[in-house]
């Protein structure tokens, strides 16, 4: 009867020779319709005995295959492989046995589906760029489509997170995925640990790690306390925590492994606040991405209940919007104002050092209590928490303590000179690859704001990237945080704090109240700037502590 | 630590002296400046800012130029400088951007002078010109660079070097108007002071930030620069394009750099990161440095001669608070313990050593063993009075000769290429591996393999007929696994999670699958059997209520089993995971005293094994009724050991290989790494790559099967504009060209190219193959003579 699907070849597709694609996909058609003949001929002969069990299980694996293919017609670079894959959907359903279709509005809830780049319409750069993540992974995920909109910046993250996940390191590669989970599972993050979950069995983890923590080895478990700390309060971070790793007996770490591990954990904690702060919808293969009832029942996800975003939502929004459009139109302007103010009066008036110290303090005691009104605890939608332990320790009861959060001169300690040497002396190349990510991100700009053209926004990049620094305790004495207060309204630092402090709370009201003339693009941009700050400063305290525990 | 050597010196008049000293600051210093007169420095930091007077037995606090009721940020220094020219005269950069000097001829306690709030991000480095006595220059995070005359309010000139971050300035000391400066994109930059609108010159010398530079005292032209990427470089820019003259590669990235005075190729480094040490180089010998001053225990951030014209007195401050004088008689010299030995073999055999004197001669009474019992010619290389480094100049060379035809290593090679180590039962393996050894002529080796295949074989193989006796037993067959993968390959496919764990445990532990096949004998309603009892081929059943219909896949069909998600070969190499690659012959024959033969074993009784090897080749051999099943092994062991002591680390290897797990766990995981990697070893110089390759794979140690999963990345340039591409192997992104064409069929080739390394033509390995066979010209028509092998 059904073989299994270990007989389906999904990697033929990723090839660039078209011929290759054409012979696997025809394997795969047939292979498919095989299955479906099979079901479609249990349920016709009646005089077989009912075996409920078999029939199920074999329905699973179909409905499996059908959920793969129909990512596949929507999401594959190749054109040839989007079309077929759609017309092997289409003769199942002939078949009389039920196709699934796609759930939610695109990749992203919070961004209309038609502001996103389709695939199939994008440039020759784009396209070897999603080739490129498409042989690697077998799928183009949402997070690339989303950060599409930044190529330049997409192709130095794709390049990073392949060298993280897939090449030569120290740490093996079910490990590496199953950190990545760890440190999803931290943010809740749903969509970054189903991800991961399969990639973790696709390279051969053992499943029963996934039932928890205590379930992996003592060497992983002993990761859980940095994970922690680093995700929520990483200025905690002492040379102890990296000594208990490091001499552990046997479940030690080398330092090696542990400046990898620091690495993934903080790309991930950081592509969970990208997640949630773009509100990724789940992928179409995955639970959650598509469904086998008719598309006219109901329309909306789980995560889209428990995040207040029903389909509703965007209408009232938008409504909203027109009303306030020129409202927010004078957002703009005053911003560009400031902007020009803060550029010409910066040589006349100098504030003084005192001051400029109490700003930076003012700021970062500030930053703990913006937080959004609707602030009800939020249910993971996957019990992910099984990932991780402790679930009540998180950023915000830090700040509801007031809890003082000491000070970080970059100046003496920074990624160029400092972090970098370490991370590259103990994961080679890593280094520069990371350099290399936040310096576009840092240096990303259009010279466009909303509707303006010509904008040297570099002052407002500096703001925002300060800002999140300052919230994680790291200053930097040549800059007046006065700024930060002249540029960044309170709404958008209700949505930086909370993506980068506490992403699962982000909802789409507030991806939607801030900066309302700008384009999803540029908000996208925004994000891109949030996840590297993070990142960095999780690195710094990180690092430093490395550094402390080697001297 | 303390050193007691004393060490004055006479420079015109005055007189230096002192010894090796520290002594410890409140603060971490960020940079150090000496007064003209070598009688004093200044320590700047975050929050030390201080004046040492410099005296025989000790540093002495002289002045405390951080005063005032609040420290302000101006006062967080990331460098300092002294004017030498006016002893009066100091400035510092502050971390907010400020550019301050300092007058300390001014009465009053605060000695601030000026300060200049031009720079919008920190200052990084400040410099005063060597000879004029107002001109100060800033670089800047900025990436500006200002010119300031101490007798105005506000900059003099301003420099862009469109890009981000000046790292270093330095005022050429010869050239008046010439500065250099260094910024973090790894560009270095050369100013005309009286030019600010574009700089005189610019190259690329670092890949990463320059941080530091400094001008050669004497040699116009020459500049030290050193940057993240741990390298120290001199750049002669006294020719038309800057060319690098010298290179020091050091263990860490370069923080700052100083020229020895007096010295013509001596320069001291120190680094930004984890390494603690001053270095001295002689840019001449850039592997071992000159001399090594250890006494810091965090990064040192500031370097400093004393004076410009004694080499022997370096001062440094550091992150863990001290401020150091250095003696260079006391630095200790890495060149002093280093043995320099050379040793090489020639293409015949020969052996050539190479050793210092003194060595050789300590050592005389010992005859080396060479192989041969020739005498070694000496030779005494002659000393060259040009030569730098005098005292290591004196060496002897010793070659031994090989007597023609006794080192040949025919033998050697025949047996790796031939030997069988897996891929067929033991008695098949052991009987082919005596007969390779009886051709050639070894017969002890061979007579070797034959007792093996009696020791571990029963004379006569089980009937399959044999075949229902147990399932259970057939997981005791201990073949190696030709493809280790494909179990692991075919578990995600199957779907269920919890399959997939049981069949992986089976593969790493005995009793879980002394489990798993217990319940697939007895338990009826089990849904799969597990694929895990079966090493080369194996076994795939969907029982699905029809429990008597398993499948048993042909190794043919294996192909086209593989797990979903397969990384294409193009652009991102395949690779292996690094651990988990489950050992083979893991089942061991503890599993012959496990009775559970069960009676529904008749149910299984169908799964009929296709190669005559299959499932059940050991049965309960001769001895197990008799004797102990390890009975043999210390003795198995011992013969290895024997053989490895022998040399002939070959026969150890392969016999640990054939055998497996009956010996392997009598021999200590280390010696079994050490014998292989000797052996992996003489394979490669031998260009025994695939056999080596074969061992590597088949290798039980973890050590030794990552070994073939390292760097398995093929970077390919273009042929027509020579980059790399980084895409795709056969088109280039910059040329949009095929880069790798077929000259046979003038086709891209996508997949196995094979070229000529005579003539670089080459093409498809089947049309290439095909086309050397009818000729033995190039396809391309080029003329050469292709050889194909």
């Amino acid at each position: 009867m059904a073989e299994g699907e270990s007989e389906v070849r999904w990697d033929g597709l990723c090839s660039r020779d078209s011929t290759s694609r054409e012979i696997a996909l025809e394997n795969i058609r047939q292979i498919i319709l095989r299955k479906a003949e099979c079901l479609r001929s249990v349920r016709e002969t009646p005089y077989r005995p009912p075996d409920g069990l078999s029939n199920a299980v074999s329905l699973d694996g179909l409905n499996k295959l059908l959920a793969h293919l129909l990512m596949l017609s929507k999401r594959c670079p190749f054109k040839d492989v989007r079309e077929k894959s759609e017309f092997i959907l289409k003769s199942v359903q002939e078949l009389g046995i039920r196709i699934p279709q796609p759930l939610g509005q695109g990749p992203s809830r919070f961004i209309p589906e038609k502001e996103i780049l389709q695939v199939g319409s994008e440039d020759a750069q784009m396209h070897a760029l999603f080739a490129d993540s498409f042989a690697a992974l077998g799928r183009l995920d949402n997070i690339t489509l989303v950060m599409v909109f930044h190529p330049q910046y997409l192709e130095s993250f794709l390049k990073t997170q392949h060298y993280l996940l897939q090449m030569d390191g120290p740490l093996p590669l079910h490990y590496r995925h199953y950190i990545g989970i760890m440190a999803a599972a931290r943010h809740q993050c749903s969509y970054l640990v189903n991800l991961h979950v399969n990639d973790f069995l696709h390279v051969g983890g053992d499943p029963k790690w996934l039932n928890g923590l205590e379930n992996a080895p003592q060497k992983l478990q002993n990761l859980g306390e940095l994970n922690k700390v680093l995700a929520h309060r990483p200025w905690l971070i002492t040379k102890e925590h990296i000594e208990g790793l490091l001499k552990a007996e046997e479940h030690s770490w080398s330092l090696a492994e542990l400046v990898h591990a620091v690495v993934l954990l903080t790309h991930y904690h950081s592509l969970a606040s990208f997640t949630f702060g773009c509100g990724i919808s789940p992928e179409i293969h995955c639970d959650g991405g598509h469904t086998f009832r008719p598309p006219s029942v109901s329309n909306y996800c789980i995560c889209d209940i428990t995040n207040g975003n029903h389909g509703m939502d965007e209408m009232q929004v938008n409504s909203a919007g027109n009303i306030s459009v020129s409202d927010s139109f004078f957002e703009v302007e005053a911003l560009m104002e400031k902007m020009k103010q803060l550029q010409e009066c910066r040589d006349e008036e100098e504030a003084s050092q005192e001051e400029m110290a109490s700003r930076f303090e003012i700021e970062k005691r500030e930053s703990m209590f913006v937080f959004s009104s609707d602030d009800e605890e939020v249910t993971p939608a996957r019990d992910v928490s099984r990932h991780f332990e402790d679930t009540s320790y998180g950023y915000k009861d830090f700040s509801r303590h007031g809890m003082h959060v000491p000070t970080f001169r970059v100046q003496d300690y920074c990624w160029e000179d400092h972090g970098y040497s370490l991370v590259n002396r103990l994961y080679p190349d890593v280094g520069q690859l990371i350099d290399e990510k936040f310096h576009i991100a840092y240096n990303l700009t259009y010279n466009t704001m909303a509707m303006h053209k010509d904008v040297d926004t570099s002052m407002l990049r500096r703001a925002i990237w300060n800002y999140i620094h300052c919230m994680f305790g790291i200053r930097y004495d040549d800059y007046d945080y006065g700024e930060i207060n002249q540029l960044l309204d309170r709404s958008f630092k209700v949505y930086i704090k909370t993506v980068v402090c506490t992403p699962e709370k982000v909802t789409k009201r507030m991806y939607d109240s801030f900066w309302r003339q700008f384009k999803h693009s540029e908000k996208v941009h925004v994000n891109l700037l949030l996840i590297e700050a993070r990142m960095q400063a999780e690195l710094l305290y990180a690092l430093r502590a490395i550094t402390r525990y080697m001297t | 630590m303390e050193k007691m050597s004393r060490v004055t010196t006479a420079l015109g008049g005055s007189t230096l002296m002192g010894r090796t000293m520290h002594c410890h600051l409140d603060a971490p210093a960020n940079a150090i400046s000496v007064c003209r007169d070598a009688a004093q420095v200044v320590v700047a930091g975050r929050s030390i800012f201080k004046i040492y007077a410099i005296e025989e037995e000790q540093f002495v606090e002289k002045l405390n130029l951080r005063v005032g009721r609040k420290p302000s940020l101006n006062l967080s220094c990331a460098d300092v400088v002294w004017h030498q020219m006016d002893e009066n005269l100091l400035a510092t950069a502050a971390t907010n951007g400020v550019v301050v000097t300092w007058n300390l001829g001014r009465p009053s306690r605060n000695k601030q002078d000026q300060l200049f709030t031009e720079h919008k991000r920190t200052v990084n480095k400040v410099c005063f010109h060597p000879t004029e006595a107002h001109v100060l220059l800033s670089g800047s995070q900025d990436g500006f660079m200002k010119c300031f005359d101490l007798r105005r309010k506000d900059s003099v000139s301003t420099f862009s070097g469109q890009s981000e971050s000046v790292r270093d300035v330095q005022f050429s000391i010869r050239d008046y108007f010439t500065f250099a400066s260094t910024f973090e994109n790894g560009n270095v930059q050369l100013w005309d002071i009286r030019r600010p609108d574009r700089c005189e010159r610019m190259f690329t010398a670092h890949n990463g930030p320059v941080f530091c530079c400094d001008w050669h005292p004497e040699d116009r032209g020459w500049l030290a620069t050193g940057g993240r990427d741990k390298m120290v470089k001199v750049w002669d820019m006294t020719t038309h394009r800057a060319k690098e003259m010298h290179c020091v590669q050091t263990i860490a990235s370069v923080a700052r750099v100083k020229w020895r005075p007096e010295c013509r190729h001596h320069l001291a480094t120190c680094s930004m990161m984890v390494d603690h040490n001053i270095y001295v180089w002689d840019v001449r010998r850039p592997f071992v440095p000159a001399a090594m001053f250890e006494e810091h225990r965090d990064v040192t951030t500031g370097i400093a001669w004393r004076h410009p014209h004694d080499p022997s007195f370096l001062l440094s401050g550091s992150k863990d608070s001290t401020l150091c004088q250095h003696l260079f008689r006391d630095a200790s010299q890495p060149v002093e313990r280093a043995n320099p030995e050379g040793l090489c073999y020639g293409l015949f055999g020969d052996l050539a050593f190479a050793a210092k004197e003194s060595l050789v001669a300590a050592e005389s009474g010992r005859k080396p063993y060479a192989g041969d019992r020739r005498h070694p010619i000496f030779f005494k290389r002659k000393l060259d009075p040009a030569e730098p480094f005098a005292g290591l100049a004196s060496s002897t060379l010793s070659v031994f000769e090989t007597e023609p035809g006794g080192g040949s290593m025919s033998w050697f090679v025949d047996t790796a290429e031939h030997y069988a180590l897996a891929g067929r039962p033991l008695a098949e393996l052991c009987d082919h591996n005596a007969r390779v050894a009886r051709e050639l002529g070894r017969n002890q080796v061979a007579q070797t393999w034959t007792m093996l295949r009696i020791i571990y074989c029963s004379p006569g193989l089980v009937p399959s007929t044999n075949l229902n006796h147990s399932v259970g037993k057939g997981s005791s067959c201990g073949l190696p696994l030709m493809n280790s993968f494909s179990l692991k390959d075919m578990a995600p496919g199957l779907g269920s999670e919890t399959r997939l764990d049981r069949s992986k445990g089976d593969t790493r532990s005995d009793t879980v699958l002394l489990e798993s096949s217990a319940t697939l004998v007895t338990n009826e309603d089990n849904e799969e059997t597990e694929g895990s009892d079966v090493p080369a081929d194996y076994l795939l059943g969907d029982v699905e209520g029809e429990e008597d219909e398993l499948y048993l896949l042909d190794p043919e069909h294996t192909q086209s089993e593989e797990p979903e998600y397969v990384l294409p070969q193009e652009a991102f190499p395949l690779r292996h995971e690094i651990v988990d690659t489950p050992p083979g012959p893991e089942h061991l024959q503890d599993k012959a005293d496990s009775p559970h033969v069960s009676g529904s074993e008749a149910d299984v009784a169908s799964l009929a094994p296709m190669d005559s090897f299959s499932l059940l080749s050991v049965s309960h051999a001769l001895y197990d009724s008799r004797l102990p099943p390890d009975f043999f092994s210390t003795l198995v062991r011992d013969m290895l050991h024997f053989y490895a002591e022998q040399g002939d680390v070959q026969m150890a290897v392969s016999v640990l290989i054939v055998v497996g797990e009956r010996v392997r766990k009598d021999i200590d995981e280390q010696t079994q790494e050490h014998w292989y990697t000797s052996y992996i070893d003489l394979l490669q110089r031998f260009r025994l790559w695939n056999v080596s390759n074969e061992v590597v794979k088949l290798s039980t140690s973890r050590a030794i099967s990552c070994l073939n999963q390292a760097s398995t990345t093929l970077h390919v340039n273009c042929s027509h504009c020579k980059r790399p591409m980084s895409s795709r192997g056969w088109v280039c992104d910059r040329c949009h060209r095929c880069a790798s064409m077929c000259a046979v069929c003038h086709h891209v080739v996508k997949g196995l190219f094979v070229w000529c390394q005579g003539c670089s033509h080459g093409g498809h390995l089947q049309h290439i193959m095909k086309w050397l066979e009818g000729s033995s010209h190039c396809p391309a028509g080029c003329g050469h003579l292709c050889e194909y092998s």
